[in-house]
């Protein structure tokens, strides 16, 4: 690929913060967004701990009509749109309506909505449901809401594979990038803190019991007894590279490497995938293991897991070959929201050189991963690798170039 | 490097009216429907009593007792159909094609039939917020993200390549097999287990297309409630089922002497960004869809020999699309035989793109168009040749599918017979 696909818009929001600059200096601090719940009474629930997202009004951002119409996670993720354009320089009423399209990823869809008008339905019954619920529960909404927020008439998709879908989309928008759309907008927002959506989540058996929220979440630690859920992602402006650099635009850096792969069934004995998406990636990008910088985990919690991305990445990079770190140790796992949130972690990592730091954990020798706890690691970054696992056997893998290359040829 | 092109070198469909291929282009070619009144649940409340069901036995069909536990129906319609495609590509895995076999299934709303009744469960009726946990299945995770239709349908066929659910709402069946074509070409599979499903008729669908008034409120004569393009059309009729196909790089696939029922030549999708479920009457988008479609395909408008309308039987979704045919393919539309098909299996949402692409396959394979059930009152504003009531026996080389869903989606997939194209 001589024109490469980059990245030149972030928009973020986590239970750490809302934005990218107080996202960024709570990740290189350390500070958690986990804590109990409050957005619904959990007390009976085996769990009771989240990284909810605080002080975020939708009616600060968004015109009125569209409140009653769209689910939490979609009113996040229209505002991590808006943020995200802006940051690119990018007013969409200035290009053509057909050069722009919208790709995200979902997990779970608007799920609290659905459950308000579930709850009508069975209560009160069927006239009672609104007319919103056609669109706004379902999984394309947020790729829909954006396109018509921002006028985008290109390419649009949706893809579900759960927590790995967030690279999954990235990928795709890069596809529909190189097969001539000028920008795209991409990357996951999900939100499902609510009743109904969490004993959904209950029923994945991966949740952390715990109501320590120092120690409920502890990827690569022999005390790992699952996670903690969370709500929120990033959204992302692409382009190629030509383009950003014409414009003057600030680049965060390049997606040059994807892979994706499924587990083999269980029980049928064969190699997990995820090393396989890794050297995808790697293949594609043509970067040998030994440059790339720093891998962002998945990070599951839960020990069986935890060995097996830890022996994925010891099998493409050796024992303690790469740095390793999970940020996500801090807002807890955003579903299809987290991947997108890794990589804009790694994008600004490389722009100040800086490995943020997992926290609370205490890495078992057994994963022999040099995993980046208690402090940030200052480390010139050129590559990030990014991987997200979902339910059932999903592996994705994206490889990261630093925008670096692409500035000095700006300033040539 | 030459182009990868890709193939179908296997079909398997579940329809309303039958479920196997076979049944199904039986259905089609006779111009019988299978919309009825519904038998799911007492539809006595709702304003829509009408729904395209299949009757379908999930143990006659090959799953387990724990597999029928554990799936949606939309997921047990996917594992079958997948395995009935396997089966007729007549692709035998091995460890080098489980690493580069993958998965795209599509589906517009994943496992609503099941969160609809889990949900009345654990809330005890809607009687309960905070809903209790006691009472979920143990694979209530499985319905609530529905990417555990693709695992299932890797795990069926023992697929190890990109897997994932792909959900644009009514295009999804559309979008699907683009993107695994996509895959292919780019070189990410050689093979892709691609398609949709879909198995939407519960009282939360009903309830919500009630609420916005789009499907027909017609209950005399169930069986000819959904109309598409006649001028007494009211709203679609909701539907279920699945296509998938085994879709292959075209010379792997000439190599093993497959056989081929066509080459998917062409694909794109656009946005209105106009309105959530609202339809602008020009058709402008999916006319950008077609024209982009036809472009990857390098075909002309006059190369079409059928289009398989997405002919919902809303008012505004006949008109858009009629439109949209006579913005993209000129004077050329009205010379072209266009069907729906729903008129006969109903409106799967996102299943439906799949079965309808099955449809365009299968007109190609027999050299015969599908007919419009019900078109008996021509509508002035859809002036084009809609094959109304009986099929034709029509030199069929080249089709083109379209699809119009919630979100604004439009999308657009030419077809080519084996051969066709050079």
């Amino acid at each position: 690929m001589t024109d490469p696909v980059v990245v030149t818009g972030l928009g973020i929001v986590s239970p750490t913060g809302l934005g990218t600059a107080p996202y960024w200096s709570a990740t290189r601090r350390g500070v958690s967004g986990i804590g109990p719940i409050t957005r619904f009474a959990a007390d009976g629930y085996p769990a009771r701990l989240a990284g909810e997202i605080n002080g975020f009004v939708a009616g600060e951002h968004l015109p009125g009509r569209l409140l009653p119409q769209t689910d939490r996670m979609t009113q996040l993720a229209l505002v991590a749109g808006d943020w995200a354009l802006a940051d690119a320089g990018i007013t969409p009423a200035d290009l053509p309506a057909f050069d722009m399209g919208v790709c995200t990823a979902s997990a779970q869809g608007g799920f609290e909505f659905g459950q308000n008008e579930l709850r009508n339905l069975w209560s009160q019954g069927s006239r009672y449901v609104s007319a919103y619920q056609s669109f706004a529960w379902f999984y394309a909404v947020n790729s829909g809401q954006l396109s018509i927020r921002n006028g985008m008439k290109g390419p649009s998709g949706v893809v579900v594979s759960d927590q790995a879908g967030g690279l999954d989309a990235v990928a795709n928008a890069r596809r529909q990038i190189r097969k001539g759309t000028a920008v795209m907008v991409t990357g996951a927002v999900d939100a499902s803190l609510c009743p109904w959506g969490w004993v959904a989540q209950l029923a994945s058996r991966r949740l952390s019991t715990s109501d320590d929220p120092d120690r409920a979440y502890l990827p690569f630690d022999e005390r790992a007894n699952g996670h903690v859920p969370g709500e929120g992602g990033a959204i992302l402006v692409m382009e190629r590279a030509s383009r950003a650099v014409a414009r003057g635009a600030h680049v965060y850096g390049q997606v040059a490497g994807y892979g994706a792969t499924f587990d083999p069934a269980p029980g049928s004995g064969g190699q997990p995938g995820l090393a396989r998406a890794i050297r995808l990636a790697l293949a594609e990008a043509d970067l040998p293991p030994e440059n790339v910088d720093v891998v962002f985990a998945d990070a599951a919690g839960i020990p069986e897991l935890d060995q097996a991305e830890a022996d994925a990445i010891t099998e493409v990079f050796g024992p303690y070959g790469v740095p390793v770190t999970a940020p996500k140790t801090m807002t807890g796992r955003l579903y299809s929201g987290a991947a997108p949130l890794d990589l804009a972690a790694a994008l600004l990592a490389m722009d100040e050189g800086l490995i943020p730091q997992t926290v609370n954990v205490t890495p078992a020798e057994r994963y022999r991963l040099d995993l980046v706890t208690d402090h940030p690691r200052a480390a010139q970054l050129c590559s990030a690798l990014v991987l997200a696992r979902g339910y059932g056997g999903f592996n994705s893998a994206v490889l990261l170039r630093s925008g670096y290359p692409q500035r000095v040829a700006a300033a040539r | 490097m030459t182009e990868r092109r890709v193939v179908i070198t296997g079909i398997e469909v579940l329809a309303p009216g039958g479920a196997g291929t076979k049944d199904f282009w039986s259905l089609l070619t006779d111009g019988r429907t299978a919309t009825r009144t519904i038998t799911f649940f007492d539809p006595a409340p709702f304003r829509s009593q009408v729904a395209a069901e299949i009757d379908f036995d999930p143990e006659q069909h090959g799953l387990t007792p724990q597999e029928v536990r554990r799936m949606d129906r939309a997921a047990q319609f996917a594992v079958v159909a997948a395995r009935g495609a396997v089966a007729d590509s007549g692709l035998v895995f091995d460890n080098v094609h489980e690493h580069r076999t993958g998965v795209a299934i599509g589906s517009a709303v994943g496992a609503t039939m099941s969160l609809d009744q889990e949900y009345r469960v654990v809330s005890d009726g809607g009687r309960l917020h905070e809903v209790d946990h006691t009472y979920a299945v143990p694979h209530l995770y499985d319905y609530l993200v529905p990417s555990s239709f693709a695992a299932e349908v890797a795990w069926a066929v023992g697929a190890q390549g990109p897997a994932t659910v792909i959900s644009t709402g009514c295009t999804s069946g559309i979008d699907s097999v683009g993107y695994a074509v996509e895959l292919i070409r780019e070189g990410s599979a050689d093979v892709m287990v691609a398609g949709a499903t879909d198995a939407p008729i519960s009282p939360i669908t009903m309830a919500c297309f009630d609420a916005i008034k789009a499907t027909s409120p017609r209950r005399e004569q169930p069986e000819t409630a959904s109309r598409p393009f006649d001028a007494t059309r009211n709203g679609f009729v909701l539907g279920e089922g699945t296509a998938v196909f085994v879709l292959e790089e075209m010379e792997s696939a000439r190599r093993r002497g497959a056989h081929v029922y066509a080459e998917i030549a062409g694909y794109a999708t656009r946005s209105n960004a106009f309105h959530m479920t609202g339809l602008r009457p020009d058709g402008k988008e999916m006319a950008e869809a077609i024209r982009t479609a036809l472009g990857e395909a390098r075909l002309n408008p006059d190369d079409i020999d059928y289009i398989n309308a997405h002919g919902s039987g809303t008012k505004q979704n006949d008109r858009h699309e009629t439109a949209a045919f006579k913005d993209s393919l000129g004077e050329h539309a009205y010379r072209i035989p266009v069907s729906s098909i729903k008129s006969m299996v109903g409106h799967s949402l996102g299943a439906i793109g799949a079965i309808e692409i099955a449809a365009c396959a299968l007109a190609i394979e027999h050299n015969v168009v599908p007919p419009t059930a019900n078109l008996h009152h021509p509508d002035p504003e859809c002036d084009l040749d809609y094959v109304p009531l009986t099929a034709r026996e029509h030199r069929t080389d080249a089709v083109l599918t379209v699809g119009s869903g919630f979100g604004g989606f439009q999308s657009a997939m030419v077809l080519t017979g084996p051969g066709r194209r050079p």
